[in-house]
């Protein structure tokens, strides 16, 4: 089982320019860890001091908020895509 | 800092001097702009401001537009009148509304936004621009880039209102109508400056665009005679604006142009959209993002991207957020007009209807001094009345026609006949 992982132009300098990834991981909890393994210098970015993952990150699996889907205990399926999204735009009022 | 303004994560201090950029490349924490007070300090001054156009670009030296740029799109210095009427029914003796349902050119706030977020578009040379938008932004930049020439692509989600819809479409804007909600159609909007070499609004223009906030601060303290408010009441969406009037406030304090004074800040949503309001009340500035279901669409983001900044200047300065039905946005649009005559949107129904409850509640003292802020025209979101009033039969062209038609409406011939009694001929 393989999903599609598509990162942001924010984590193209620590990522030597990938925007896209396939990845085995089954949770999202995998996934952060194989994206840290792939791209050890992102890493220090994704996590804060606590070493938990960063509040403006934000995670999408086709076009759903992952913590609409349960978040972590989320099951990736074949052919997800999962789009990352750093400090997410929009709205001023 | 080598140039009069410049841009700042919020997160870890990395300064990324003026680009088009809005998430900073180490904590992925929001950029904004920050000033070279001193040297505003000689150019933001009440007679430099008294001086200057009116519009909003009079507090331009605290805006992020270089000293030689020739404004193009005037918008803001819209009126802050006394609400005396709409203060009897809620109990307020102390009540002003800053009355943005009538900034130019498109009638809401974000002409203010988008002014600035234009300007620094063509500074960076940027043919094309953008938004995704509730359809408030949506109107504003089909305006403004039609005046300068620039071409738009501007994303919506596919339920927006007619009106607004229309409103955008007549500058000539490509409009893309998006099947999902606003978080969908930001999200796609991310994507696409992401591969896309254009001018977004509120993304990769944001610390520039959210800027033009903070002149809702400004004219509110002029407009006081230099004074600041004891509360503001502010509408949230993404959690921008009441921030950004905190900023303008608090630069006010510190160039000295307004006494310093603690205002208190409160923070107005629709139960159908109220992450930031439930964080308030939960006393955290952690937000849980939510599926928007109200008729308040220009505030129905349920992933506010300064919902923490909103929450922490809310808890920071002793306010509160409350958040209402859509029942009781439509009955607040209508004590507004049938009190102040101001026809609000329905965020500005959001607005009022909190602004009640804050009252009744006992959060704001009947006496103090609060500014509520309309941020939309009601011309905008007709369809959210639609049914409220019944349409009497036409009457033929006669005076009897028309003494039986108001007697049936409840008046007799007697109050008739004195109506005009103190009207001098």
């Amino acid at each position: 089982m393989s999903v599609k992982v598509l990162l942001p132009n924010a984590f193209q300098k620590h990522t030597n320019n990938v925007r896209e990834i396939s990845s085995t991981a089954t949770n999202l909890s995998e996934l952060v860890t194989e994206i840290e393994g792939r791209f050890p210098a992102l890493r220090q970015h994704l996590r804060n001091e606590d070493g938990q993952i960063r509040r403006f990150i934000n995670f999408y699996v086709n076009e759903e908020d992952i913590r609409f889907l349960g978040n972590e205990k989320y099951s990736f399926k074949e052919g997800d895509e999962v789009l990352v999204i750093p400090s997410i735009a929009g709205g001023c009022v | 800092m080598t140039t009069a303004y410049e841009l700042r994560c919020k997160g870890c201090g990395k300064t990324y001097g003026l680009q088009p950029l809005s998430i900073c490349e180490d904590c992925f924490s929001p950029l904004e702009i920050v000033y070279d007070l001193e040297y505003a300090r000689t150019r933001f001054t009440r007679y430099a401001i008294a001086n200057g156009p009116l519009n909003m670009w009079r507090y331009r030296a605290l805006l992020p537009v270089r000293d030689s740029y020739v404004p193009k799109t005037p918008a803001g210095l819209t009126p802050l009148v006394e609400a005396p009427r709409l203060g009897e029914h809620i109990g307020a003796r102390n009540l002003y509304l800053k009355n943005d349902a009538v900034c130019m050119p498109t009638l809401s706030f974000k002409d203010r936004v988008v002014a600035v977020a234009l300007a620094n578009a063509q500074d960076f040379g940027f043919d094309t621009v953008g938004c995704s938008s509730t359809g408030n932004l949506a109107n504003a930049v089909a305006a403004q880039a039609a005046r300068l020439g620039l071409k738009t692509f501007i994303l919506v989600p596919a339920d927006l209102e007619p009106a607004k819809i229309l409103n955008t479409q007549v500058y000539g804007a490509t409009l893309v109508r998006v099947d999902g909600n606003y978080d969908h159609v930001n999200r796609l909007c991310s994507q696409i400056a992401d591969r896309y070499n254009w001018g977004f609004v509120n993304v990769n223009l944001r610390p520039y665009y959210a800027e033009g906030s903070k002149t809702v601060g400004y004219e509110i303290a002029e407009q006081l005679g230099w004074r600041l408010p004891d509360n503001i009441v502010c509408p949230m969406a993404g959690g921008s604006l009441i921030t950004k009037i905190r900023k303008a406030f608090d630069e006010l304090i510190a160039l000295g142009l307004v006494d310093e004074k603690p205002v208190r800040f409160f923070g107005a949503q629709a139960t159908g959209c109220s992450p930031i309001a439930k964080a308030v009340k939960g006393g955290t500035d952690v937000i849980e993002p939510q599926r928007p279901n109200t008729i308040a669409r220009s505030l129905a983001i349920g992933n506010p991207a300064d919902g923490m900044y909103a929450a922490r200047t809310i808890l920071a300065t002793g306010g509160w957020a409350e958040d209402v039905s859509d029942v009781e946005i439509v009955s607040a649009i209508q004590e507004l007009a049938e009190t102040e005559g101001i026809f609000t949107e329905t965020a500005g129904g959001v607005t009022t209807a909190v602004t009640a409850r804050l009252y009744a509640h006992g959060r704001i003292q009947r006496d103090e001094l609060t500014v509520s802020c309309i941020t939309g025209n009601g011309l905008k979101t007709t369809d959210c009345l639609n049914g409220a009033y019944e349409q009497s039969e036409a009457i033929r062209p006669r005076l009897a026609d028309f003494e039986i038609y108001v007697e049936e409406h409840g008046a007799t011939r007697q109050q008739l006949s004195t109506a005009g009694g103190n009207h001098v001929r």
